[in-house]
């Protein structure tokens, strides 16, 4: 899954689309997917009218609430700007799904299909589009990497952040056992199968662990926040760090330019 | 009053019971670490069927295809079936329902004086609780597979399409033969074991009047009935009894014999990482005048059982893609965690949470299609291409609205309607399509983040509470502007 | 009930929905493509490849000539401790069984319900022909009839059966297409399936007991392959 924009050409702008995950519970990574695409000198715009991609309603089977909030999102990229998204299933939603919620439309599907074209989970974008070339300045590290399961099977997300993070020659990357399997999160499925949701979570924590990593890094807060809370809950210390954030940490980028 | 009178409920399955069956399940740490193990070794066989990722795609492609293909010229389909099986001597029967199938299969054990029915494997007839129509007349009905031989013993279904007794331990096994067997002794060899199921089935395909089957493909073109098997039970219910009834889902079809080797060859190797299976045994007529054995009828059953529901919406009808492989189940978490028996439906895993709904009705089953992440590891591995997870939403969606305009209601349509849902569906939509509004609620959430509540429904069951960030990241941004 | 349960099925198909039909699948095609991509095969390579993917199944296969095979039947009978051997005495294998000397021939001359005690209690073995092989899975093609009926190959504890070499096809597909199976145009498209066709590859197993693999679960626990080869390729 290699995908450039739809140009083919570096952009000099791009939207940011933040998820109302990151944006209320994630804010710092957002923070640091922001300034890793600023730092490859491109402009990044963060339309203030954005709420959520609509997942949580489509996938719970309201598929005309879903409609409502995606079209708000869909009104809010007027130019032909790559639209980055730091969430696999989020920029799975709006790439992949967006065309399927508006299939009886024929106008809006084209609107949709037209979008999806230029969405870009954040792994992705940095790798394939910007093409970063990166210098590691960061201590040796052993980490392990868990990539939601849209983010895998939607967008590739499990060899964009390999790829990336393999340009760190710092970072020693281990992995988990059932390294494919989900972490239980699933939206809404959290909340309503809570023992199910539970077990897989609880599995994950442990896989994580087991690598003896210091940390995971994850490019999906929806996971990250299911994992970091059930080790919270158990008292481990051992914790996950946004891919975005752990990166920065790794380009001691933090909030500068390049 | 339902819109298809041929998908009456099996059995009624609340959504509550459900929900406590599987918390029940995933407590159970022995049944946990059966299911991972055994679910973990077949990941592991089928993986080594598929090296290279291009030639898969290409088979499943072209397996998808012809199940595409099948289905969209079914009624043809059905109609050639049965102009050449009936040619070739093969009695077809059409049945609606799961009773009006156990009324024919009674029916014709009656006519026989039967006493005794071996059963090959046929998850049909598990669907249809077949056994329990033919003791209710006095007849036996024995499954001879080993693993449902295992499961009947012990007066269980299985839990597992393709391994019926994936939730028992040997140990286990050991002990309910010693209690049930006449003269078998304890023992955890696995080899004895088997030992004892063949001789005791063995006596019994002697005796048996009639032998019962499942189908695996149907070939329209030749009117023949493909099984596939390892044990060779399936050859001894289709060969010894002097009349032979298979039944099957009316969707089992294809059109031509050269159709058949890609499903075969992705069937075995999706569901239990064999390139081939011990047997695949192709059965076309009855015995004919000069041969020796082989059953003097051949019956065969066609079943709807809520198929042609399914099959009413061009979404929907992909369900009817499926090859009974299995590996959806095999590379479930949902399904690994909790195991077969949680579902309480005939097809567990995956692909029982998008056909039970036909079969049984959503009353019954609006839960089963909640019982999921998305995470799509089993519409990755599926032969056949179905888009499992679209179809979970999609029956989400049925379950908790009234059928679209112009869209025939599906047997309980709506029956997860909630007054409370619409309203919080409907609220977070007037939140998330009203930007300002948006902004407020992030700013409340951010500012009075200690009134988090400390219990938040099921997320806290197993994790700390979720709190806001103490500035959102459109603060964050703002801030940055202003230094 | 089954006239109006059919016609009711039959209804509610016909009256669904129907997009654009897809083609017909190319299944030909699919093939071809495979067959133009993978290495041809010589002769020695497919025996090869015959043999080591039958040994996977636990078939055990015994390289034999025309001229030789039955006496090597009648060796492998002594060793395998054989003393009654199922066959077809109308068969064209059935002279060269007879003179072979064969401790315990016995013909299947009778209806089943006949004998079936003595059948299922009372023979070691049953040999057979086979129409061909598949290399690609290590599989024997049976289609037995009146002279060589189905449950030879199943309910004697071991099954021989002979398969020439020059009957190996790469795939299933292969196979039925090159044996003509469903018929072809100058057939009028007549199916020629048998009463019954069968793919045998290995003996009877079963791993429902925990995944652990088990042989002759209800059907032969041994499967002998007598490999019929010319004299070099022994």
């Amino acid at each position: 899954m290699q995908r450039d924009t739809p140009s083919g050409q570096r952009p000099k702008d791009v939207y940011f689309f933040a998820t109302c995950l990151v944006d209320l519970f994630c804010p710092e990574a957002g923070m640091d997917a922001i300034t890793l695409i600023e730092r490859e000198g491109v402009t990044v715009h963060f339309p203030e009218n954005q709420t959520c991609c609509g997942q949580p309603a489509y996938t719970s089977g309201y598929a005309d609430e879903a409609r409502a909030v995606a079209l708000a999102q869909m009104r809010l990229f007027e130019n032909d700007w790559p639209v980055v998204v730091p969430s696999g299933s989020c920029a799975g939603m709006m790439r992949h799904h967006y065309p399927k919620l508006f299939a009886e439309d024929p106008i809006l599907k084209a609107k949709a299909e037209a979008l999806a074209e230029r969405v870009f989970e954040l792994s992705e974008f940095l790798l394939n589009v910007l093409k970063v070339q990166w210098k590691d300045s960061g201590k040796p590290a052993t980490v392990t990497l868990h990539t939601s399961c849209a983010a895998r099977r939607e967008m590739g997300t499990h060899v964009h952040a390999r790829a990336l993070l393999a340009q760190l020659p710092g970072v020693n990357v281990v992995t988990q056992s059932h390294e494919a399997e989900c972490c239980g999160f699933g939206g809404t499925f959290s909340l309503k199968h809570p023992s199910i949701s539970s077990a897989m979570a609880g599995d994950k924590a442990d896989a994580l662990k087991e690598t003896g990593a210091e940390a995971f890094i994850s490019a999906d807060c929806g996971c990250m926040l299911n994992i970091n809370h059930t080790l919270q809950k158990r008292g481990d210390a051992f914790q996950g760090k946004h891919l975005a954030t752990f990166l920065c940490e790794r380009l001691a980028a933090k909030g500068e330019k390049a | 009053m339902s819109a298809h009178e041929n998908s009456q409920p099996l059995k009624f399955i609340p959504a509550s019971e459900f929900k406590q069956r599987t918390s029940e399940a995933v407590s159970d740490e022995l049944l946990r670490k059966s299911f991972r193990g055994a679910m973990d070794f077949l990941m592991a066989k089928r993986a080594t069927q598929f090296p290279d990722p291009v030639a898969l795609e290409a088979q499943r492609g072209l397996a998808e295809h012809i199940r595409k293909y099948s289905l969209a010229h079914l009624p043809d389909l059905l109609e050639q079936l049965e102009r050449n099986l009936t040619a070739n001597g093969i009695q077809v029967h059409w049945a609606e329902n799961a009773e009006q199938a156990n009324a024919i299969i009674v029916g014709i054990a009656q006519k026989h004086s039967a006493k005794l029915m071996v059963k090959g494997k046929s998850m049909v007839s598990e669907e249809t609780e077949l056994n329990h129509a033919m003791e209710a007349v006095g007849i036996e009905a024995l499954e001879s597979d080993m693993g449902e031989y295992i499961v009947q013993l012990d007066g269980e279904k299985p839990s597992h399409i393709i391994m019926p007794a994936i939730h028992k331990t040997k140990q286990q096994i050991a002990k309910l033969f010693a209690e049930k067997v006449p003269g078998a002794s304890y023992t955890e060899s696995v080899d004895e074991l088997i030992g004892i199921g063949r001789a005791v089935l063995r006596e019994k395909f002697m005796t048996a009047e009639i032998g019962l089957s499942g189908v695996n493909f149907a070939v329209a073109e030749t009117g023949t009935l493909c099984l596939v098997e390892n044990e060779g039970n399936g050859r001894m219910c289709t060969t010894v009894p002097k009349v032979h009834v298979a039944i099957t889902g009316i969707e089992k079809i294809v059109e031509k014999l050269e159709h058949v080797p890609p499903l075969f060859g992705l069937l075995t190797r999706s569901a239990t990482g064999q390139a081939v299976t011990t047997y695949f045994n192709m059965i076309s007529r009855p015995r004919q005048p000069g041969e020796k054995d082989g059953p003097q009828e051949v019956h065969l059953v066609l079943l709807d059982n809520g198929r042609t529901q399914a099959y009413n919406d061009e979404q929907m009808r992909s369900t009817l893609q499926c090859i009974r492989c299995g590996a959806c189940m095999n590379h479930c978490p949902v399904y690994t965690r909790v195991g077969g028996h949680a579902y309480g439906t005939t097809y567990p895993g995956p692909i029982g949470e998008i056909i039970s709904p036909h079969m049984m009705g959503l009353a019954a089953t609006h839960a089963l299609p909640t019982a999921s992440s998305l995470c799509g590891a089993c519409s990755e591995v599926c032969p056949v291409k179905i888009p499992i997870p679209d179809l979970l939403i999609r029956l989400r969606g049925e379950a908790s609205h009234d059928a679209r305009p112009g869209h025939a209601p599906l047997v309980g349509q709506g029956a997860a309607k909630s007054a409370l849902m619409d309203i919080v569906w409907a609220g977070w939509a007037a939140l998330y399509t009203r930007p300002a509004l948006y902004r407020a609620f992030g700013w409340l959430a951010t500012r009075f983040r200690f009134l988090t509540p400390p219990m938040q429904s099921g997320w806290t069951y197993s994790r700390t509470p979720l709190k806001p960030a103490a500035r959102s990241l459109r603060d964050l941004l703002a801030e940055r502007k202003r230094k | 009930m089954t006239s109006t349960a059919r016609n009711n099925i039959l209804q509610r198909l016909r009256s669904a929905p129907q997009g654009k039909p897809p083609l017909a699948p190319d299944v030909h095609g699919f093939y071809a493509t495979a067959r133009n991509a993978a290495p041809a095969e010589d002769r020695a390579a497919r025996i090869e490849r015959f043999c080591e993917k039958m040994a996977f199944w636990r078939g055990e296969v015994v390289r034999v000539t025309h001229s030789n095979w039955a006496e090597s039947l009648r060796a492998l009978c002594v060793a395998k401790n054989v003393n009654s051997l199922l066959y077809g005495a109308q068969t064209a294998q059935a002279a060269a069984l007879e003179a072979a000397g064969i401790n315990g021939l016995k013909p299947y001359d009778r209806p089943v319900d006949d004998w079936k005690p003595e059948l299922f209690r009372d023979t070691d073995a049953g040999f057979t022909s086979t129409r061909g092989g598949i290399t690609e899975t290590g599989t024997l093609i049976l289609w037995p009839d009146e002279k060589e009926p189905r449950l030879m190959s199943l309910v004697p504890p071991i099954h021989f059966a002979l398969l020439d070499a020059s009957q190996l096809y790469d795939n299933f597909f292969d196979a039925m297409t090159g044996q003509g199976w469903s018929g072809d145009e100058a057939s009028a498209g007549i199916s020629k399936m048998p009463t019954n066709a069968l793919l045998i590859s290995g003996p009877s197993k079963t791993a429902d007991i925990q995944v652990t693999l088990a042989y002759g679960a209800h059907g032969p626990k041994e499967l002998v392959i007598l490999l019929v080869v010319n004299e070099e390729e022994l």
